[in-house]
């Protein structure tokens, strides 16, 4: 009964991640890693089959999601900024660069602008240390990079989807 | 194809050497890791591709992407074999003309050799200061090996160590041979390799396991990332000679999530190893199986803790435990579980190659070997950098590093990540070994070296550690979870100008209680920037207190800027750069800037060519 609860349109999905990982209870860290992959975040309806799955409770899965920082039980913007607050790039100016583009762009480290189009992240070090201070857009690294090149970036990427 | 035992492998080897000393062939040696590729080295891969075919030198040259070589500040590089020529800083416009001067005929092209400091252009790479004064045992095959080729690496002399050790060698004499060399562990503890898998070996419970940690958390620190890229199997080679000699079968590789190339390139290595069977039943014709198997991280810095790794993989949160019971007693599942990090693991094959008499030569009375740093923050020559361990600071930042970018004066070095300290101008002489470096009040760790210079402020770097560590502090014990964001509290309090005097009592105190009274390492380190910094930089904690001033101009509710009439011509260079249109001002009349609009990025200080915008 409970089970017809969550068949969802993606529990194809799940189920085969599941699969892949041998249905097993310690790789949960993994399995999350690819549920998340594959939606960007982790979505509450997800982790709620997969507690049914590998019969383990929700609050268990909470934790974990809630404990590792690459974990996102919201979802992301259509675009993402992620800025290297690294050791090196701290010393050459990385937490200017957060609070600049914060203030430019209206959104708080960890979320997304209100029309949902970028969300903006930090992280800890990428080790892309003599390139500092980094910043990757879209998957794509920018070095040494400066507040008003990184706004030109920015503008570009949010310019092109008005279009 | 499978190589059963270690005569199979000698022919394998003898074959891979023939065959390219056969070859007529050029190399291009493009290096491709992580920084490589975000400095645009894919770029010119294609167009090295492209060129080649448009001018048909497919039998003329041959094209082998490695990962880091270390030089990350010139990249993207390539080097011309034979010859040993060295491009750096390159463009993909420039390769066309690589490929027609220096491939068909013989030239070298000048403008796009390295420049040293006086000027001088210089052509082979081995000839550059920053490699010279190295010594490259480790990263130095970085260059000859493809790391999706195992063939690359066996023709390095790959497996030859396990194919000896599982020859030759009894496992007790493995132990013995890595005790004697004095290998310590890499990853900051320095403990010896030796004697924890002794223990280990002696833990009475089977299955054992054995963990490479590679989970690299510390802020500027890459040296695990550099080794995992470019050269995965001497890790893998590493493992499996530790898993014969402990008696395990079972390995991990615990990997940070933040690292995709190098997760890449692992399981591709991890596979073909299993392809040549050094890994799986029977290697190397011995009645011995091993597996490795890999884990990728959360994104949690505790999780390069051992007791905390373990409990990742076992797919739970990442809390350390108390280890009045080793891990090497009960470790993973409560089994014997041996934890090496990376570099230590990646030197074990080099131990064995060596015999422990000449590996012992190098370095210090107790610390042997070479260690890997990563050299970043304000210098010069940033990249990685593997020396001899005794070298003096003073040598790695000047003759390595070529001192402070920007003709910047020297401040401090932190080592040792979130739990090191950083060292003032008076410490440059120190050895760099284990001891050295704690006795000073920093730590070796596993190989962070960050520069500062006059325009860090260091209150702010004790902010910065605190406030990092204070976010990945997993929360389980008082001290650490409390500790740290009273001090956080307190540190930012004197950055925004509102410090008192007792402020500095205060936070001895707090790190003398987290000192003692911390769960893991993370807690009972996490002073340490803060400790180093009151020790050493006294004076700018004061000058934050008493004067409500900000000596280096960082600590932005102590900074203000302002443009002074009598300099500024009125370009609009400092308008038109800021961010939040904080500046005003007519073309050709002093401009002003808004003090409650200003965001004191800085920006207009930097823009200005005429020295016109003051900071105070």
């Amino acid at each position: 009964m409970r089970e017809k609860e969550y068949l969802f349109n993606n529990a194809n999905k799940i189920d085969e991640i599941l699969v892949k990982h041998g249905m097993n209870r310690s790789r949960i860290v993994a399995i999350m890693q690819d549920i998340q992959n594959e939606f960007g975040y982790l979505p509450e309806k997800n982790l709620k089959y997969i507690s049914m799955k590998l019969q383990t409770p929700l609050s268990q899965i909470y934790s974990i999601a809630t404990f590792y920082r690459a974990f996102s039980l919201k979802p992301r913007g259509k675009h993402l900024v992620t800025v290297c607050l690294g050791t090196a790039c701290h010393v050459r100016g990385g937490a200017r660069i957060v609070e600049s583009i914060q203030k430019m762009f209206d959104v708080k480290p960890g979320e997304k602008t209100k029309d949902g189009l970028l969300s903006l992240e930090t992280v800890n070090c990428l080790g892309a240390c003599a390139l500092g201070p980094v910043v990757v857009v879209d998957g794509k690294y920018h070095g040494h990079i400066t507040i008003s090149r990184l706004e030109r970036i920015v503008k570009g990427i949010l310019n092109e989807n008005k279009k | 194809m499978k190589i059963k035992n270690s005569s199979e492998l000698k022919n394998y080897y003898e074959n891979l050497i023939i065959k390219t000393s056969k070859r007529e062939k050029r190399t291009i040696v493009l290096s491709m890791g992580t920084c490589g590729i975000a400095r645009g080295a894919s770029d010119i891969l294609n167009s090295i591709k492209k060129e080649v075919r448009k001018r048909k030198l497919h039998n003329r040259v041959e094209i082998r992407v490695t990962g880091c070589h270390g030089f990350c500040e010139v990249e993207p590089f390539l080097i011309i074999y034979p010859q040993g020529i060295f491009y750096c800083k390159l463009q993909p416009a420039d390769v066309r003309q690589i490929l027609m001067e220096s491939i068909e005929k013989n030239n070298i092209i000048e403008r796009l050799l390295y420049t040293d400091e006086k000027g001088k252009k210089i052509i082979k790479e081995t000839d550059i200061p920053f490699y010279k004064k190295q010594m490259r045992l480790l990263l130095g095959s970085n260059r000859f090996i493809d790391p999706a080729n195992i063939d690359d690496y066996i023709a390095q002399g790959g497996y030859q160590s396990l194919s000896y050790v599982l020859g030759n060698m009894q496992p007790e004499e493995v132990i013995e041979e890595i005790k004697k060399s004095g290998l310590r562990g890499r990853g900051g503890g320095g403990f010896p390799t030796g004697r924890k898998w002794e223990l280990c070996r002696r833990a009475p419970e089977f299955p054992k396991y054995v963990i490479c940690n590679a989970d690299e958390g510390d802020p500027g620190a890459y040296m695990d990332r550099g080794l995992l890229e470019a050269n995965p199997h001497s890790i893998i080679e590493g493992m499996i000679i530790g898993a014969y000699a402990i008696g395990s079968n079972y390995g991990y590789v615990y990997v940070r999530n933040e690292y995709p190339l190098a997760i890449h390139h692992l399981n591709i290595a991890l596979q073909q190893a299993r392809d040549y069977g050094f890994l799986g039943d029977d290697i190397m014709g011995k009645d011995f199986y091993f597996d490795i198997e890999m884990v990728k991280g959360g994104g949690a810095f505790v999780c390069g803790e051992s007791t905390a790794l373990i409990a990742s993989i076992e797919g739970k949160p990442g809390e350390p435990r108390a280890k009045y019971i080793h891990t090497v007693e009960a470790g993973l599942y409560g089994k014997p579980t041996n934890i090496n990090n990376v570099e230590t693991w990646a030197n074990v094959p080099l131990v064995i190659k060596n015999g422990w008499q000449r590996y012992s030569k190098i370095g210090t009375e107790t610390s042997k070997g070479t260690k890997i740093f990563s050299l970043v923050g304000k210098i010069k020559n940033s990249g990685l950098i593997e020396v001899p361990m005794g070298i003096t600071l003073k040598q790695i930042v000047f003759d390595i590093g070529g001192g402070i970018a920007n003709s910047k004066r020297f401040k401090a070095i932190q080592t040792g990540g979130p739990s090191g300290g950083c060292l003032p101008e008076a410490h440059l002489d120190l050895p760099v070994d284990f001891d050295s470096l704690s006795e000073a009040g920093s730590m070796m760790g596993s190989g962070g070296m960050i520069v500062m210079d006059e325009d860090t402020c260091m209150v702010d770097v004790a902010r910065y550690f605190v406030n990092f560590l204070k976010e990945e502090s997993c929360g389980k014990c008082v001290p650490c979870r409390e500790g740290l964001s009273a001090m956080f509290e307190i540190l930012t309090r004197i950055t925004e100008g509102n410090g008192k005097h007792e402020d500095m009592d205060l936070l001895e105190e707090i790190s003398f209680a987290m000192k003692n009274g911390s769960l893991c390492a993370l807690g009972t380190t996490a002073s340490n920037p803060v400790f180093s910094t009151l020790k050493y930089f006294r004076d700018e904690y004061i000058a934050h207190i008493e004067k409500k001033r900000c000596p280096a101009g960082v600590c932005k509710n102590l900074v203000h800027y302002e443009i002074m009439s009598d300099a500024c011509r009125g370009c609009g260079a400092c308008l038109k750069i800021c961010p939040v249109s904080a500046i005003q001002g007519e073309k050709k009349k002093p401009h002003s800037i808004d003090d409650t609009k200003c965001i004191r990025c800085g920006e207009c200080f930097e823009v200005c060519k005429f020295s016109a915008v003051r900071r105070k």
